[in-house]
């Protein structure tokens, strides 16, 4: 039995917090507003990288890819808020979708400099052709397998990557990489439980794991392929190429474990780093963008 | 769950000896002490604060929904990872509520039939639709920040668990109630369409946000008794001028006039004036003739349908898991 003390300066803060909203309010600059946040995942301002050097054209290009992969799986991943199979889930793929979008708004923010453009600008102003995301990222959420599926090849994926990139020659890129890989590791533990669970778990679940890793396999092959650009920016990328053997590597011993076998089957020709997209692209551009294309100009 | 709690007068009297146990729930609440789950507690405490915090987790868990409708289409990128974290702030609210509760003896799942049966309640305000995005900033703005008038003092609630669960709870509230604000700064600062669209959502959300505190005082059933036990601590009507008085500088610095055209300060009373709450409206949409209701069950009915294979999946994982390291430890 305690007594009820401890909550005074807390009940204090708030009061004050919740009364004063005017006073705080005025001072809505981008790097103030929101820097004491205690909401896990969101350091807004930290994850601007500002006075960053101007990325080359290439440099852009590349940043674009990275930025558009993680901007389309958050915008996926937002959806599950409020309709995830329990409560916990609902907090961790809004966590998951939290990091990406920190990881986008970074990667766009400094892809957008080289044209004088903002991270909305990218996000919300180019049409499909111009988006460089590849297409497993594009993939519809499915049911929970389906989801699972398709963030334990990306996690895989971006963590191989951002492990990689975090040496890279661009101070930029590097700095970004290195935050980022820290957050996919989680995301890649959460998508390997889940895998184990479901491969594991029931008949149903069994055969819903099979169905949706085989939905989303062809779409793996896509993010080894290596563009022009690419050769352009060497120990400044990471080889999409050399990713195939460490990313197939790290999946391997998780679906051993869940008795999986690899999928054979189709494999996407793809074409997203050159703005060939999947018709899932559209559809979703169209919803995540209709609000800031009906008030061109208007700031939120 | 809906039925009020039996009165039950804690003061002793003459005619009743009172058991040592009650003896001691009672002078705790008389020195404003804590009740913890261990602690022998009368039963109609016990299924009044059941329903209280029950309600309270389930108004988290669908209110989850007016937000998460503008997560896909939140006009920056900014906004969109600001909202993300608000909601998914709400269903940690939500999970640390259904803790609080569980340590009254309830399951999870009795809860969450209860509200899928639609058995349970949850703030009505939630039944209200949101169909623009100015309609984030009213609900960060105004409910949220009612919200937090009603809050606050829940912080030192008798039953320890739950005055707990609100400490972290009403800290980030204030952070989702500045946010409301700021959208609507931003608005009212923006295009003559942002401004409607604010003006608009302001209309629209003022009173349901008015009446959350509950029906006037002399209408009220249950609100003595809870006071007695230390878990409410002012009146649904103090609460409500409280609020108003907080609003209305704020809506002077925002630019948007708030629906009522006979709010007004009272040099008197040192108080506003306010107009007649419409609260026809308010039992209406109570009892289910809102116009959300239907829409905010059918998506939580279908969350918990749809995902009931992956939590049947993830307990027998659990259990194989367990009966492989019993196996492991016998040989």
């Amino acid at each position: 039995m305690s007594a009820p003390s401890s909550t005074d300066s807390v009940t204090e803060a708030v009061t004050e917090a919740g009364t004063n909203a005017p006073d705080r309010g005025h001072d809505h600059g981008e790097n103030e507003g929101h820097g004491h946040v205690e909401v896990d995942g969101v350091e807004l301002s930290a994850e601007l990288v500002e006075g960053a050097s101007v990325a080359s054209r290439d440099v852009a290009e590349y940043a674009l890819w990275l930025g558009d992969d993680s901007l389309v799986l958050a915008q996926h991943l937002g959806w599950w808020i409020s309709r995830a199979p329990e409560l916990e889930e609902d907090i961790a793929l809004g966590n998951i979708a939290l990091d990406l979008i920190g990881h986008a708004r970074s990667l766009l923010h400094y892809a957008g400099a080289e044209s004088n453009r903002t991270e909305d600008d990218l996000a919300y102003w180019r049409t499909e052709p111009e988006f460089r995301s590849a297409h497993l990222f594009e993939q519809p959420n499915g049911d929970f397998a389906h989801t699972i599926a398709r963030q334990f090849i990306a996690a895989n994926y971006l963590f191989e990557l951002y492990s990689r990139l975090a040496g890279s020659a661009d101070a930029t890129l590097a700095a970004i990489a290195a935050k980022a890989v820290k957050e996919v590791d989680y995301h890649r533990d959460h998508a390997a439980q889940w895998v184990l669970r479901l491969a594991l778990g029931t008949e149903e679940s069994r055969s819903r794991m099979i169905c949706g890793l085989g939905d989303l396999w062809p779409f793996l092959d896509e993010l080894f392929v290596d563009e022009p650009v690419i050769d352009r920016l060497e120990g400044v990328a990471v080889r999409p190429s050399s990713l195939r053997g460490p990313v197939e590597e790290a999946m391997a011993p998780v679906l051993r474990e869940a008795e999986l076998d690899e999928p054979r089957g189709f494999i996407c020709s793809g074409g997203g780093r050159r703005g060939d997209h999947s018709e899932n692209l559209g559809p979703l551009l169209a919803e995540m963008q209709v609000l800031a294309r009906a008030h061109p100009g208007a700031s939120w | 769950m809906t039925t009020p709690p039996v009165p039950y007068d804690i003061a002793p009297s003459a005619a009743t000896v009172l058991s040592p146990e009650e003896q001691q729930f009672n002078d705790l609440i008389a020195a404003d002490s804590r009740i913890e789950p261990r602690d022998w507690m009368p039963e109609a405490y016990r299924k009044t604060l059941v329903r209280q915090i029950s309600q309270h987790a389930h108004s988290e868990i669908i209110g989850m929904q007016p937000e998460g409708n503008w997560i896909t289409r939140a006009p920056s990128l900014k906004r969109k990872a600001i909202l993300l974290a608000k909601v998914q702030d709400e269903a940690g609210h939500g999970l640390y509520l259904y803790s609080a509760a569980q340590t009254l003896g309830i399951t999870r799942d009795e809860m969450t039939d209860a509200l899928i049966a639609g058995k349970a309640r949850y703030s009505s305000i939630f039944n209200y639709p949101s169909p623009t995005w100015a309609d984030m900033g009213s609900i960060g703005w105004l409910v949220d920040g009612a919200a937090i008038c009603n809050q606050v003092p829940l912080c030192r609630a008798s039953y320890g668990p739950y005055g707990r669960a609100m400490v972290r709870i009403c800290k980030e509230e204030s952070f989702h109630q500045r946010q409301g604000f700021e959208i609507l700064l931003e608005l009212m600062n923006g295009t003559d369409e942002q401004k409607a669209m604010a003006q608009d959502s302001v209309n629209r959300w003022y009173w349901p946000a008015l009446q959350m505190f509950g029906p006037p005082d002399d209408d009220s059933p249950n609100s003595a008794q809870s006071m007695k036990w230390n878990i409410k601590r002012f009146s649904n009507d103090e609460l409500r001028q409280r609020f108003v008085g907080m609003l209305v500088p704020q809506a002077e610095v925002l630019g948007v006039t708030l629906p009522d055209p006979d709010l007004r300060w009272n040099e008197e009373k040192g108080a506003y004036d306010m107009g007649e709450i419409d609260w026809t409206e308010f039992h209406e949409v109570l009892q289910g003739r809102g116009p959300a209701n239907a829409r905010r069950l059918q998506r939580r009915r279908d969350a918990h349908e749809n995902g009931r294979w992956v939590r049947e999946a993830a307990a027998a994982y659990a259990r194989k898991q367990a009966a492989k390291l019993t196996e492991t430890a016998v040989a």
